[in-house]
């Protein structure tokens, strides 16, 4: 047979024969092959997006964490401070209701005892007043009776005045 | 490793000149390089070996249509003698006869058409029952295991489709390529195919077959020019910025190019096979010829080394016609002008 010129027979078989195989593996072979490999480079490209969307969220989720964490130390700071002004200041504001109380209570035991002192004196000295006047009564009743003991006391007074 | 291989092929070497000394003893140097042709031409019986008068054929199939007999089917060993295995017009039955240059004539004289199972028609069906079993067994993974990763034949198929898809019908046709990918794949894995397993010994030549070249450019004319769009047509009729007297020049040419594209994908590939073959047969031959042992040692090394070549430029091969397959395709369906 001819090295250059094609051979009818064959040509036929060869046309049959590959657009037979070209139709029977078109139909169950490339397109399933074809298909499932653009499947699977989706299903992939999906997972990825996937990796990267739940790593992104992580973070997200992280950072957000990390805030929430911050915001609560912060608040946790304030409160505390707040309470320990608190509580300075309900010590200080007790200390101070304390002494003006206790100044309070001084001041008035001091005008009691002042009271007290004052009607004390008083009713001693209308006592003693009074004492002086029985006294000083009965005494004049008695010396002066005589005209010598009148005279012995006007001299005793001027005697005290001159003392004086 | 060397070493051995140097003693094995000396072996090789003297066991092949013991066998052939008595079947070319006799004959001159075109009986000893005659193998070559034999080897490359397509031929009515398949041809192993001769070990003296043993001859190992495979019997094939002669079909014959013709007008007025119908459809005729005799064996190859039908025409020929039994004990030399020789075809002549001494041989032929009802009729028909081979004659010496393996052509089937007709005693009469009339009109009929040969479709017999020839060597490489033979070949043909187990290349494609090769190929199909491959990838219709990876196939069958896909649609049994869906995405899953690819094991067994689908993980050896399916790296070469990705690359068919990817590198050659999207890079050289663009966005419109998923149409034409089957048709690339088929055509890349046929050509591969074929052409391995015309290395094999014994095997046909059947991608350095002109009428399998030929058929093969014939199906990417016809697909590249029904897929053509108007601009491909303009750009062959009316050849937009040139002068008009210069599209009488112009257009035949353009009309020219597009029968030299698959005419260069047809003539590429049955030269670049056939030419691996003959090159390798030929070192072969020096034994027969020079009938030397050194020549036997250096002709192993070399037919080892081309055969190394040779499994490159079968996957070269299938890749350039697969690739400029794709790339008339690619002119043909593109949208924008390049230039």
């Amino acid at each position: 047979m001819d090295l250059i010129l094609p051979s009818s027979g064959l040509i036929i078989w060869q046309l049959i024969g590959f657009l037979a195989l070209l139709f029977i593996l078109m139909k169950f072979a490339w397109k399933p092959i074809l298909e499932t490999l653009e499947e699977r480079e989706s299903s992939i490209d999906n997972a990825l997006k996937a990796a990267e969307q739940a790593k992104a969220e992580m973070a997200n989720l992280k950072s957000e964490n990390e805030k929430l964490l911050q915001e609560a130390r912060i608040e946790r700071d304030n409160i505390l401070k707040t309470a320990n002004e608190a509580s300075v200041k309900m010590i200080e504001d007790a200390k101070q209701a304390a002494i003006s109380e206790g100044a309070k209570m001084i001041e008035n035991a001091k005008a009691v005892i002042e009271n007290e002192k004052k009607a004390a004196l008083t009713e001693v000295k209308n006592h003693v007043a009074q004492l002086t006047l029985e006294v000083t009564g009965k005494l004049l009743r008695k010396n002066l009776s005589s005209q010598a003991a009148q005279q012995e006391l006007v001299e005793g007074m001027v005697k005290d005045i001159n003392l004086n | 490793m060397f070493r051995k291989f140097v003693c094995l092929s000396v072996l090789f070497t003297a066991a092949l000149l013991t066998f052939s000394t008595p079947t070319f003893a006799s004959g001159g140097d075109e009986d000893k390089t005659g193998f070559i042709m034999h080897h490359i031409k397509d031929s009515h019986e398949w041809h192993f070996a001769t070990f003296g008068h043993t001859h190992v054929t495979l019997p094939l199939p002669v079909i014959i249509y013709s007008a007025d007999r119908g459809l005729d089917v005799f064996m190859s060993s039908d025409f020929q003698d039994h004990d030399t295995h020789k075809f002549g017009e001494a041989y032929g039955t009802e009729g028909f006869y081979i004659d010496e240059h393996d052509h089937l004539q007709r005693a009469d004289g009339a009109s009929f058409t040969d479709l017999s199972i020839t060597k490489n028609v033979a070949m043909l069906f187990l290349v494609i029952l090769v190929m199909g079993y491959l990838v219709l067994s990876a196939a069958s993974h896909y649609k049994k295991h869906g995405v899953k990763s690819p094991k067994g034949i689908a993980s050896f198929i399916e790296p070469i489709v990705i690359f068919v898809r990817d590198e050659i019908a999207h890079k050289a046709i663009g966005p419109k390529y998923k149409k034409f990918v089957p048709y690339l794949l088929t055509l890349f894995f046929f050509i591969w195919i074929g052409n391995l397993m015309g290395l094999m010994p014994g095997a046909a030549n059947l991608t350095g077959n002109i009428a399998v070249t030929a058929t093969l450019a014939v199906l990417t004319f016809i697909l590249v020019n029904v897929n053509g769009n108007k601009e491909y047509w303009k750009h062959v009729f009316m050849t937009p910025g040139v002068p008009i007297p210069l599209l009488l020049v112009i257009v035949p040419v353009e009309i020219i190019g597009l029968f030299t594209k698959p005419f260069a994908l047809m003539v590429r590939l049955f030269v670049a096979i056939t030419a691996g073959h003959i090159v390798i047969l030929a070192f072969i031959a020096l034994v027969f010829i020079f009938e030397s042992y050194a020549i036997g040692v250096v002709s192993t090394l070399m037919v080892t080394f081309l055969n190394v070549i040779e499994l490159l430029v079968a996957t070269i091969q299938a890749y350039v016609f697969t690739l400029f397959t794709a790339m008339y395709i690619g002119g043909a369906v593109a949208e924008h002008e390049h230039h």
